[in-house]
């Protein structure tokens, strides 16, 4: 069995893990266009902070690929998918699948601004490429202007907090964090930021950039030594969308939602080929349907689960989940689930707890500051847990196994 | 009003130590130990300190101990502490003292001052390990001959018996009085020992039914709990007279121990006072007894011996030689230093005698009439080693009966407030948290290891003696030697000085 | 693989397992060392308190382990034996683990600090500590 695997983020890894679970004898060809090893890619503004270090970043040991007995070609970029043929080309060399993974990901959208060309300093917030050039351009002087207050921007913004002279922050929505909080939950984040002396334009845009300069669509006009764009991503779907491959789903409000259409097993509409991570839509429990869940770990999981579709392994039907955890400058946040329904909030002097229920379920959940052991309220929302048959009010207090009722507790830690 | 009672321990926390997790403050079930949020400072109230080591032992950092106040009176041997403090307890109650197991008063412990033998040269003494070494126990009336058939075979005339593995059988100790975890240990033990544990005047609670192989189902004054599957629940029966810590007074289990699962075992209603009575209202001599031991034989088809158990008291060899003329199949005799869940302190620590001198008193006086083969003997009353065992044995018992070190293998530290229903080991408690410490998964391993422990050393020490069987040993008094010892005891005590 | 098992039945409360899971953690020799004097560091097991009922909970090391799975920085193995362990130099303390738990078993170091997290300390006494130290057998290890 030949098994070719596009892409070298953590859906690539979760694929060959599991592929080896299965099948120790057949071929596994990895492509990237990167050089490195794969690394986790939210590490990136962990590294400018200084959390770690480039040796320990790999998101395996160094011999993974050889123990796995993978041949990793790095740098090298598929450039053409030929499904009917089973083949792909890299570096203008056309190799043979049976089984085929895109896990291509995601790539930064920078939205098209007069005068961007002209800025020298110009990066946008994804790779570990972007973190190294950003590095050695950053200095303690330096002014840095980040395009975008959602989880990427800001985690720029906490990464370089360390190193930046000063930080501005500019989105067009009214408040950060728009797709992970809500009003008054992005408030507090941003009064936090605010705090720590990171300036912030909101409702506003960026109208025309000069070299060293961006002027707002409200007027304000920001001095910058360094730009980072993260206003988005778009997933890479054109290798599987040229190949024939379905790669949108029309929502109700007649926008696409744009991403590799899979089924439960990450099959494609294309014959042997899969797709995981960022460049697919994933099915969101809390929605019932599929949509971009661009997180790290549903890559990782639907990469290990096409990879045992791929070898023939176990295939289940996963619930997937919008789920965010992560600090900025000292305040901590995790988040999970979508914000609809009726919302029950908790707040004690150094945390703001809000959930989400709606149809006897717990939809989503926002916890700043305190958060410990929130993962079983995350596990109540991937299990559509009826809230009926628990103790919500013990759990919302502090969530503990007990409340979720004894022979749940006795099924899970009794022998 | 004044308290004229000063605490009589001491807790003593090592600051340089203590990690403050508050162990000591969520396993005191009196609530020494106290934590003050504010101050974060953990202190301990020394007045309700029972001195029971719960706390000593689960800290994880070793901080605590407990020490005996060295506050004092003015000394004196008349009126000790302990006098004067029971009379300032009386003074303000008004009521009867009560305390909790075996006495703590110095009365001569005989076994103390007997002797084992061994052999030397002469005669060859036996490896254990090497040789069989048979401690098997029959209880019962034995056959006094043996019969020839016309055809040369034998015929034996057959009594109900019970059959020990090892001559160790654990104490009466009734649900109640002991929590049922507690009693789940000694059933379980009991059964892996093949020895009996005895239900005590309790009842016998329903999940214990299928320990019936090792049970023996007591019959006492207030006849609780007592009912014919009961009856028949046991191998043996035994009527309760009386108990080595109270001769000659009944029992009184408070109301507040009386719990739904207590109250339906002992078959009176919830929260009210068990009390039984002081006599057996049915017997006012031995022809009653018997009357009751047939009873009891006709209730379960003469097929299980019958145990009349008393306390040791002045005329206890006359008493016992009624009891093996009134049917009775084993006459256990428990000693003025046996345990009590309860018992008045002044009746516990002045009225009964000895085991040692009732027994020997007992077997003498058995063996004289002719008798001693009507009844299996068993004495109670603070055997506290395999050495005990040795020796009550050798002085002329079948077998003995232990109590306070069973407890003390599930964990009891001798704190002696059983009566406050508020062990913090679980044991002397029916207070669901409290009972829930003890886990008899561990405590019924911890009575095998002990009962298995005792074996092993009677078997070495009867090796020691050149006797390679249990029945060779039994009243064998010239195996034991008194040592500082008057003539008079001696002589109760059928042996001789050492040296002689 | 060996797991540890608990029994609400026996669990007093008593919470020693969580200190010694920090005193196991923590290499000291001697106890109190563990807490520099009455500091409680996060424990890789925790007891519940919920209306009377008590027992303990730490990872169970599942057989399908969202944590290592959601990691992001890969810092969450398994070892030879199967135990889901922490590699504390490449945590960052993102903390997506202890979103994914769904037991809540993992235990926040501090915001961006490494997790803790039970490892099965099997190793220092072929018995996990807050097994050896259960006064009451509430926690087990045994093979599954």
């Amino acid at each position: 069995m030949k098994y070719v695997i596009i892409g070298n983020g953590v859906a690539s890894v979760g694929a060959i893990e599991a592929i080896r679970k299965n099948d120790k004898e057949g071929s596994i060809t990895v492509f990237t266009d990167e050089t490195y090893s794969c690394y986790g890619r939210p590490l990136i503004s962990y590294y400018l902070e200084g959390k770690t270090t480039l040796d320990k970043m790999g998101y395996r040991g160094e011999n993974f690929y050889k123990e796995n007995n993978v041949s990793l070609m790095l740098g090298r970029p598929v450039t053409k998918l030929d499904a009917e043929n089973k083949k792909v080309t890299a570096g203008g060399k056309k190799y043979d699948y049976d089984k085929l993974l895109v896990a291509t990901g995601s790539s930064p959208f920078v939205p098209p601004t007069p005068g961007y060309e002209k800025v020298k300093n110009k990066f946008t917030f994804i790779r570990l490429s972007d973190a190294l050039a950003i590095e050695k351009k950053v200095t303690k002087k330096s002014k840095v202007l980040i395009v975008g207050a959602g989880l990427t921007g800001l985690k720029a913004a906490e990464g370089l907090y360390p190193r930046a002279g000063k930080i501005t922050v500019v989105d067009m929505a009214d408040r950060v964090l728009p797709a992970v909080m809500d009003a008054e939950s992005s408030a507090i984040i941003q009064k936090h930021l605010e705090g720590k002396g990171i300036k912030f334009c909101l409702n506003d845009s960026v109208r025309e950039y000069s070299e060293t300069a961006a002027t707002l669509a409200g007027g304000a006009k920001i001095d910058f030594d360094v730009l980072i764009t993260s206003v988005g991503v778009r997933p890479n779907v054109a290798l599987v969308q040229d190949a024939g491959g379905v790669c949108e789903r029309m929502t109700e409000s007649g926008r696409p939602f744009r991403g590799i259409v899979t089924d439960d097993n990450q099959k494609t509409s294309l014959d042997d080929v899969y797709a995981a991570g960022d460049c697919t839509l994933s099915y969101d429990v809390t929605i019932g349907n599929t949509r971009p869940l661009a997180i790290q770990p549903n890559a990782y999981l639907q990469g290990e689960m096409a990879g045992n579709a791929m070898s023939g392994g176990i295939t289940f039907k996963r619930n997937y989940l919008p789920v965010n955890a992560g600090g900025f400058i000292g305040l901590h946040i995790i988040t999970a689930g979508s914000y609809v329904g009726e919302a029950t909030t908790v707040r004690t002097e150094n945390s703001f707890h809000r959930f989400f229920v709606k149809d006897n379920r717990l939809m989503g959940f926002i916890q700043i500051g305190e958060y410990s052991r929130v993962g079983i309220l995350t596990d109540m929302i991937r299990k559509c847990t009826p809230i009926g048959s628990v103790d919500f009010q013990e759990l919302i207090r502090e969530p503990k196994l007990a409340a979720l009722g004894m022979d749940y507790v006795k099924a899970v830690l009794n022998k | 009003m004044i308290d004229y009672i000063q605490p009589d321990y001491e807790v003593v926390r090592n600051k340089d130590l203590c990690i403050k997790c508050k162990v000591c403050v969520r396993q005191c079930a009196n609530e020494v130990h106290q934590y003050d949020e504010k101050r974060d400072v953990l202190y301990a109230d020394n007045s309700k300190c029972v001195n029971c080591h719960r706390c000593v032992t689960l800290c994880p950092a070793k901080a605590l101990k407990i020490v005996k106040t060295d506050h004092c009176f003015k000394p004196s041997a008349n009126y000790t502490t302990e006098i004067i403090k029971d009379i300032y307890r009386q003074a303000d109650t008004g009521g009867v003292l009560l305390s909790s197991m075996g006495t703590p008063k110095d009365y001569p412990v005989y076994w103390d001052k007997m002797l084992i033998n061994a052999s030397q040269v002469t005669n060859p003494s036996i490896d254990p390990l090497r040789e069989p070494m048979e401690i098997k126990t029959f209880l019962g009336r034995k056959p006094e001959t043996v019969k020839y058939r016309e055809d040369g075979s034998i015929e034996v005339e057959k009594f109900p018996n019970l059959e020990l593995k090892t001559p160790i059988m654990f104490s009466a100790m009734s649900y109640g009085s002991i929590s049922k975890n507690a009693h789940l240990s000694l059933a379980r033990a009991a059964e892996q020992l093949g020895i009996f544990y005895n239900t005590g005047e309790g009842g016998l609670h329903e999940d214990l039914y299928k320990y019936s192989l090792n049970t023996i189902v007591q019959v006492a004054s207030g006849r609780f709990g007592v009912h014919e599957d009961y009856l028949n629940a046991g191998q043996a029966i035994e009527i309760k007279i009386g108990q080595g810590a109270k001769p000659g007074i009944g029992g009184h289990l408070p109301g507040k121990k009386i719990g739904p699962e207590v109250s339906r075992t002992r078959m009176i209603p919830m929260g009210t006072d068990a009390i039984s009575p002081a006599p057996h209202h049915d017997i006012y001599s031995i022809e009653d007894l018997r009357q009751l031991v047939f009873s009891l034989k006709e209730a379960t088809n003469y097929k299980k011996p019958i145990i009349v158990k008393i306390a040791a008291v002045h005329n206890i060899a006359a008493i016992a030689s009624g009891i093996a003329r009134s049917g009775a199949d084993i006459i256990a005799i428990d000693g003025i230093r046996g345990g009590t869940g309860a018992a008045p302190s002044r009746i516990r620590d002045n009225v009964g005698m000895p085991i040692e001198l009732a027994l020997a008193a007992v077997d003498t006086r058995l063996r004289d009439e002719g008798i001693r083969n009507n009844v299996g003997l068993v004495v109670a009353g603070s055997i506290r080693s395999s050495a005990d065992v040795v020796k009550a044995i050798a002085l002329g018992a079948d077998a003995v009966y232990i109590g306070t070190p069973a407890l003390l293998a599930l964990g009891c530290h001798l704190c002696r407030s059983c009566h406050a229903g508020k062990c913090n080991w679980g044991i002397a408690t029916q207070n669901p948290e409290l009972v829930r410490r003890l886990n008899p998964d561990i405590g019924y391993k911890r009575l095998v290891n002990l009962v298995n422990a005792w074996s092993h050393e009677i078997m070495e020490m009867m090796g020691g003696m050149g006797i390679n069987s249990i029945e060779a040993l039994r009243g064998n008094r010239l195996m034991l030697r008194g040592i500082g010892l008057s003539e008079k005891e001696l002589e109760i005590l059928g042996i001789k000085h050492a040296g002689e | 693989m060996k797991r540890v098992y608990v029994n609400e039945e026996w669990c007093l409360g008593c919470h020693l397992c969580e200190y010694w899971c920090v005193f196991s953690a923590s290499k000291e020799t001697h106890f109190p060392f563990a807490f520099d004097g009455g500091a409680k560091p996060p424990a890789g097991i925790r007891v519940e308190d919920y209306k009377g009922i008590n027992f303990a909970v730490n990872c169970r090391h599942c057989e399908d382990p969202l944590c290592l799975k959601g990691c992001i920085s890969g810092a969450l193995s398994r070892d030879e034996s199967g135990a889901v362990c922490v590699d504390k130099t490449k945590c960052v303390g993102c903390h997506t683990c202890i979103a994914m738990c769904p037991y809540g078993a993992i235990v926040s170091g501090g915001d961006n600090m490494p997790i803790k997290k039970c490892q099965l300390c099997a190793s220092r006494d072929h018995v996990p500590q807050c097994v050896a130290h259960c006064p009451n057998n509430a926690i087990v290890f045994e093979e599954e």
